[in-house]
């Protein structure tokens, strides 16, 4: 059993699943969305008290925080127990194309598992560190000012059928292209 | 204790979008280069059933566990802030091949690095919340 769910899922099985993880959160009365859990912990570092904005009604918001929790708990529990026996099975053309930047597959992530590149976003150089931050500000900003991120946006929001989130998503993947085809040849070509 | 369902409906996604490799940098990647369908098979079918399932919870007129009918509130059309702010959300996606909740399951997975994204999400989340006025809504 352990041994068949550690295999890397098919994606229809992977998309069922995190429907269901919709469903589960939908009919415990809550929605589900992920990026407000960062405007809840600026609360917590004290930002309600520099803007309004940062006010968190917490009975609204707890379980959340709790279901974020889980979240990196089951990280922890697929990272150990459910390992997959290799790399994540990328297309050879994008290992091709990656090899052009110099970032070598599976070796660019320090644990071999193909699950981040850790090779470009590290500790240990300031480009590394850089990178990251960058990365993380522009999700963090855009998520809040789009109101949503993919969970909220491009699962909840397309199940409910909001032509807003439908525009959200389509800018999601205009910045992610324009991300993946113009600026980062700039960085790493 | 009343939130214990939330943390284990969390572990469940946590291990979902693990072995699905919705996590992956590269998956991200290889999905904004259109060589793979992957990525592309997770969220249709997600949405797919999430619609037709949702459409079955609001028209059989279900309770959820708070009392309430599953409704959404939905978001003023608003084409420019949209666009605008999916770009930017879209810009930081493709580059660290994380959207937010990927960010807290990469840390579990034991890859540090995410911690400063988390860091870096919130401090993004932060400079939105100082300059939102002055931005087009």
């Amino acid at each position: 059993m352990l041994e068949f769910i550690s295999q890397p899922w098919h994606w229809a099985v992977s998309g069922a699943a995190i429907a269901a993880t919709m469903f589960l959160l939908t009919w415990m009365g809550h929605t589900f969305g992920i990026s407000l859990t960062f405007k809840n912990l600026c609360s917590v570092a004290g930002a309600d008290k520099i803007s309004d904005f940062f006010k968190v009604d917490w009975s609204m918001e707890n379980w959340r925080m709790v279901f974020v929790a889980g979240g990196l708990i089951g990280g922890i529990i697929a990272g150990h127990f459910l390992k997959s026996p290799e790399p994540v099975n990328i297309s050879q053309a994008t290992i091709d194309h990656l090899a052009t930047w110099g970032i070598a597959y599976p070796e660019s992530d320090a644990k071999g598992m193909g699950l981040m590149n850790t090779a470009v976003f590290n500790f240990s150089s300031v480009k590394g560190i850089l990178l990251t931050v960058i990365g993380g500000f522009l999700v963090g900003f855009g998520a809040r000012y789009a109101d949503g991120c993919t969970s909220g946006h491009a699962i909840t929001g397309l199940s409910h059928l909001q032509l807003p989130s439908l525009i959200t998503v389509i800018g999601f993947f205009a910045g992610g292209l324009a991300m993946t085809h113009i600026i980062m040849p700039l960085i790493f070509g | 204790m009343k939130n214990i369902p939330f943390l284990l409906v969390g572990i469940f996604f946590g291990i979902v979008m693990t072995k699905s490799e919705a996590l992956s940098w590269y998956r991200i990647h290889e999905m904004f280069r259109f060589e793979s369908f992957h990525m592309y098979g997770i969220i249709g079918t997600a949405v797919f059933i999430g619609a037709i399932g949702l459409q079955l919870m609001k028209r059989s007129g279900m309770k959820t566990l708070r009392g309430t009918f599953v409704e959404y509130k939905p978001m003023q059309l608003r084409l420019t802030r949209h666009i605008l702010a999916g770009s930017v959300f879209g810009l930081g996606w493709g580059l660290i091949g994380a959207c937010p909740g990927p960010m807290y399951i990469l840390l579990g997975n034991g890859y540090w690095i995410a911690g400063l994204l988390v860091l870096s999400a919130i401090l993004g989340t932060f400079a939105y919340g100082l300059i939102k006025d002055k931005l087009p809504h």
